[in-house]
């Protein structure tokens, strides 16, 4: 996993509740065994007028001329809900996205971000809302600051909090299953006293 | 101190709890299936590390299998190339594996408990959000993605961070002909569809006390669906004739200790929880979604809501959005609205007991000869080769084949439409899976989340029936 210090980026308001993972990526771009393959089909349905995606839908947020380029999503509460499949924070990361900034995330999918090294930020419902206001109406571009834990770039600063562990392994580009691996020792004890039905 | 079920579970699967790092628990069954673990093989061989205990995976094929055919070729290329990599590393790490056909094959979330696999006390986890339908039993059960499949097969434990504790009780006795499902629907309805994001949650009280395991089944299903992260109910002496005599479940001597410890699963008097949510069984009518997602849900005896009726600023908005999607107007009753499609199965309801539910309302709804609407297609899909060979014996089966609904082969099959099960653009159907979503049966299709029985009466109608008018 690649370390996150700090970034900076356009941002694209997707001003929609409850997301769900099968609208950022359909099941049938899930037919696939590599890990690569998905940036083209996120948000198909909203995206693309057609069924095959060829025509780009100029409805559609992602697909307006300004926010060409954007590597900063945000959107609203209950981002990622749904299916676990982690083709969801692939496809964002593939298409560009490197954070994520939601009043809420559903828990699976929050993990899933993590895990590959996608930042997931929340902020309060105010907060949401005066970024959508500056995004809506002029091109908006954030300095996303993991170290210091800030956003800066809009009209005022904005502080956000990760869980230490989760924070420390976006910052070092942390391996997890190599650093559970340095645990075998511990997890060989625990196996060893459990009782026989488990 | 008095504690929680959660707690207990937790106390007993915590192989490390460490400062600065997120605690370490033991996984004690890993279920996999085609679509979510390839790319976590493929990484582990990248790395060259070993599955650590493959004797605690088990895997089938159901996501994107034929509900028509048992040849691997038969749901396209894509498909076909997926349950053959799935084939090729289980051969290769000796992972136990149902493929095609076999007798123990079937939806991961059916097969499981079926089998014995799933027990109380115990943590399970598969690449799948339905997996908190394990929790019926008493397990802490959750749905992972495909970097914690990969570190599950790495080192059999997982991260994670400690969750809220939200307690349902559902008191007193449902109504005549409200199902499990009803059950669950009333509660997101309530909850709304994020109302757990954060939690786990235990169901209790004398309502849940008195369902059968399929039934819990369904209820814990569903408990993603209102964001939680798992959904338990405590194991008691309906939980334990279930299980007693299941392929995989302890025998002789290891049963007996199993039991004993088994029991001491659940809540203490007096744990407090950190959520209580309380509603009377009496008060839960028959369930239907209007909208797009499952909290979007309304009872079958009612109309469909209008923008007007939400005071909240999202929800508003919302519902406007779902209306729009789902080609219906607000004020129209229920039973009003017409379908033209029915799918009975999913990983929610496709378990003997609903296919009896549902064959049965079947029977009385074709009383004087009646057929499926001629409007609408059915199809019922049995969750496992178990489940379709004893609906078969039973005669179920006939049932509807006899009414004109689909008997096929079992998968997950319309729930997901990641076969060739899908909805055309603009088709409604009545569907007793657990995702209303947009484009999730099809792009463009409506999906209304309904019980077994519902969706039978439905499909003889063409429209939803109050099955208590």
């Amino acid at each position: 996993m690649e370390k996150f210090t700090t970034h900076t980026g356009l941002v694209v308001p997707l001003d929609a509740s409850n997301v769900d993972t099968d609208q950022i990526i359909p099941k049938q771009f899930l037919q696939k065994t590599e890990r690569v393959g998905f940036g083209k089909h996120l948000f198909h349905d909203w995206r693309y007028l057609d069924v095959s995606g060829h025509q780009d839908n100029p409805e559609f947020i992602l697909n307006a001329p300004q926010y060409q380029g954007a590597s900063i999503l945000l959107t609203r509460e209950n981002f990622g809900c749904g299916s676990s499949r982690e083709h969801a924070p692939w496809a964002l990361e593939e298409y560009g996205f490197k954070v994520i900034i939601a009043p809420s995330f559903a828990d699976i999918f929050y993990g899933n971000c993590i895990n590959i090294g996608l930042l997931p930020i929340k902020l309060s419902d105010d907060e949401i809302n005066e970024l959508f206001a500056e995004s809506d109406n002029s091109e908006l571009n954030l300095t996303v600051d993991l170290i210091n834990n800030q956003i800066s770039g809009s009209s005022k600063t904005y502080n956000f909090s990760l869980d230490k562990f989760h924070q420390y392994c976006l910052e070092e580009g942390v391996d997890s299953v190599g650093w559970t691996l340095k645990k075998l020792e511990k997890i060989k004890a625990f196996e060893d006293k459990m009782p026989t039905w488990q | 101190m008095a504690t929680t079920l959660y707690e207990k579970l937790w106390q007993q699967h915590l192989v490390e709890e460490k400062a600065g790092e997120t605690p370490l628990l033991y996984v004690d069954r890993h279920l996999i299936h085609e679509v979510t673990s390839p790319q976590a093989f493929a990484n582990l061989k990248f790395h060259n590390r070993p599955i650590r205990h493959p004797e605690r995976t088990i895997a089938t094929m159901d996501h994107n299998i034929s509900t028509r055919s048992i040849e691997i070729d038969a749901a396209g290329e894509g498909a076909a190339n997926q349950l053959r990599t799935l084939e090729k590393n289980c051969k290769e790490f000796g992972i136990e594996l149902f493929g095609m056909g076999h007798k123990n094959q079937g939806i991961v979330h059916v097969m499981g408990p079926e089998l014995g696999l799933t027990l109380p006390g115990t943590i399970i986890v598969c690449g799948d959000s339905h997996t908190a339908t394990h929790g019926a039993f008493g397990a802490l059960a959750f749905g992972i993605g495909t970097s914690e499949v990969e570190h599950v097969f790495a080192t059999q434990t997982l991260r994670q961070t400690k969750a809220k504790t939200m307690k349902i009780e559902v008191n007193g006795q449902v109504g005549e002909g409200i199902s499990a499902k009803d059950i669950i629907l009333a509660i997101i309805g309530k909850t709304g569809s994020a109302g757990a994001t954060g939690y786990v949650v235990e169901y209790c009280g004398s309502a849940i006390e008195a369902l059968t395991m399929e039934e819990r089944m369904t209820v814990c299903n569903m408990s993603i669906e209102f964001g939680a992260k798992a959904g338990l109910i405590a194991p008691d002496q309906t939980t334990f004739d279930y299980l007693e005599g299941k392929e995989y479940a302890p025998k002789g001597d290891v049963w007996q200790q199993a039991i004993a410890d088994w029991s001491t699963f659940k809540t203490d008097d007096g744990a407090q929880f950190d959520t209580v949510l309380t509603l009377k069984a009496e008060e839960i009518k028959a369930q239907i979604t209007w909208g797009t997602t499952p909290g979007q849900v309304t009872s079958v005896d009612s109309v469909v809501p209008s923008p007007d009726d939400f005071t909240d600023a999202v929800e508003k908005d919302s519902c406007s959005a779902a209306l729009a999607y789902m080609g219906l107007e607000a004020g129209t009753k229920i039973t009003d609205i017409s379908i033209n499609k029915v799918f009975i199965g999913s990983c929610t309801n496709s378990r003997i007991e609903d296919l009896r539910a549902a064959a049965s309302t079947v029977k009385r709804f074709t009383a004087n000869g009646e057929k499926v609407s001629s409007n609408v297609d059915a199809i019922v899909v049995p969750g496992s080769y178990r489940v379709k060979e004893q609906a078969e014996a039973e005669g179920l089966s006939q049932i509807f084949i006899d009414a004109g609904f689909e008997w096929r082969l079992p998968g997950c099959s319309m729930c997901l439409g990641m076969n060739d099960d899908v909805l055309s653009e603009g088709d409604r159907c009545a569907s007793t899976s657990n995702r209303n979503f947009e484009g999730r049966q099809g792009r463009g299709s409506r999906t209304h989340l309904v019980s077994p029985e519902l969706a039978a009466a439905s499909a003889i109608a063409g429209h939803f029936v109050d099955l208590n008018a």
